[in-house]
């Protein structure tokens, strides 16, 4: 079976370095590190991190068209077990609140349980990015009942309300199974109030365009998906597509690449420049490389040379502070209302 | 090919403020001002100027209001229903004029 990763199609785009010079090569009225030194961030520092976020690795049930990892069905990366292990104790002997379990689907890590687990034990709060449709395969059908055993915040992947856009970006059925997974979800008290069981939606646009007014928005998916499906959310996150992956390729083949950059150089929103997530999230990738995100991770820029490499070699006092990597990209997380991966961030 | 319109020129739109720079300054405060939720939603207002361009069939607008409806989280359904009620006035309009075309038969006619 062929599948759209960028890896499997031998597109140029699978190598990082060609999609970091094809963002290089786009003429804008301005640099990332120049809008963020008029901000009053010359140079972008890093904060003390919160979040720790683990990328398991690019492995995916599904392919989406948007996906800034390039994720799907035939790839093999996933965090070897000396990785898991090493940032499991980088976060016991740390204070960061949060663990941000990502991927790919991570729940096809074989470990992603032990992961879990070793997190709560920790005390942290525990996130998993879940794409919903993981758990309608027989061998993840268990899985909801996992998550809310361990009381694990789930951020769940859906563009649209509306079938046709849901599919559009995430594959064939994809919403009607979406859904099926919020019931399963609800059933188990995710999403309902009182629970104190967490259930986000993540929604990208479906398309170049930058993401609406995120409370408008989820007053629209409550109502939308309560009346149409019965099925309930806490909160809805919006989350500007990333020039980078298959979305740039996607930006490339419509021939939307520019105008997209000047929208996203336009609407630069100085305010949204102090929430910027990287400055208080370390990123680790499936071979422990570390990052300021994880879009920083997927075209492979990461952390300031002067600050440690790997997660073996990694403190949070090492990290604490360390200039952050940027790019044209970047312009994606400071646009409209901000973005990140917990939504708007003004 | 050469035509009357090019996609690049929405972006030279400022460039009319060139000959009469203190009305352009009033035209671009009132326009931002229209577009700012007030008794209608910023999403409600792109639609109706999303429906009003293709009355007017300004292809300019059409562009700029497609993206400005989509970025208020239209759907493409709604934006469609909205060139709806554009052309069923404009269909409407043409039609309501043959009472005026039945008023001057009537006149004329035995």
């Amino acid at each position: 079976m062929g599948f759209i990763t960028l890896a499997n199609t031998r597109n140029p785009l699978a190598d990082a370095g060609t999609q970091r010079a094809t963002l290089a090569s786009l003429p804008l009225a301005r640099t990332f590190e120049d809008a963020a030194a008029a901000a009053g961030h010359a140079p972008l520092r890093a904060t003390a991190i919160s979040v720790l976020q683990m990328n398991l690795g690019r492995r995916c049930n599904q392919a989406c068209r948007h996906c800034h990892v390039d994720a799907g069905p035939d790839r093999t990366e996933v965090m070897t077990p000396a990785v898991v292990d090493a940032t499991l104790a980088f976060l016991e002997r740390s204070d960061i609140p949060t663990l941000d379990i990502t991927g790919g689907a991570p729940e096809l890590h074989p470990r992603f349980r032990d992961i879990v687990r070793r997190g709560r034990a920790a005390g942290r709060h525990v996130m998993d990015r879940c794409n919903l449709t993981i758990t309608r395969l027989p061998n993840y059908a268990d899985l909801p009942g996992f998550l809310a055993e361990h009381r694990v915040e789930v951020v769940a992947s859906l563009p649209s309300h509306a079938a046709r856009q849901t599919d559009a970006q995430r594959g064939a059925g994809v919403f009607e199974d979406s859904i099926a997974a919020l019931e399963r979800f609800n059933e188990l008290g995710y999403g309902v109030d009182g629970s104190g069981l967490l259930l986000n939606l993540v929604t990208n646009p479906v398309g170049a365009f930058l993401p609406a007014q995120q409370a408008m928005l989820e007053a629209d998916w409550k109502r939308e998906l309560r009346r149409r499906h019965g099925v309930s959310f806490n909160r809805l996150y919006t989350i500007t597509n990333m020039p980078i992956s298959r979305y740039l390729q996607f930006l490339m083949d419509s021939g939307n690449l520019q105008a997209y950059m000047d929208r996203l150089v336009t609407a630069f929103n100085p305010a949204a420049v102090e929430g910027l997530m990287c400055r208080y999230t370390l990123s680790v990738g499936w071979d422990g490389r570390l990052y300021d995100c994880d879009f920083n991770q997927m075209i492979e820029l990461g952390a300031a040379a002067d600050a440690p490499q790997t997660i073996f070699d990694a403190t949070p006092a090492s990290l604490a502070g360390r200039r952050i990597v940027v790019g044209p990209h970047c312009f994606g997380c400071t646009a409209g209302a901000g973005s990140s991966c917990g939504g708007a961030t003004t | 090919m050469e035509t009357y319109y090019h996609p690049p020129d929405l972006g030279k739109f400022a460039e009319i403020g060139k000959e009469a720079p203190e009305l352009w300054q009033k035209f671009l405060e009132w326009y931002n001002a229209v577009f700012k939720e007030g008794a209608l939603s910023e999403r409600e207002k792109a639609l109706i100027a999303l429906a009003v361009a293709h009355a007017v069939q300004c292809p300019y607008c059409i562009d700029a209001f497609s993206t400005a409806s989509l970025e208020k989280g239209s759907t493409p359904e709604q934006m469609t229903e909205a060139v709806h009620v554009a052309a069923a006035i404009r269909g409407g309009a043409s039609l309501v004029h043959g009472v005026q075309m039945r008023n001057r038969i009537d006149k004329l006619s035995m």
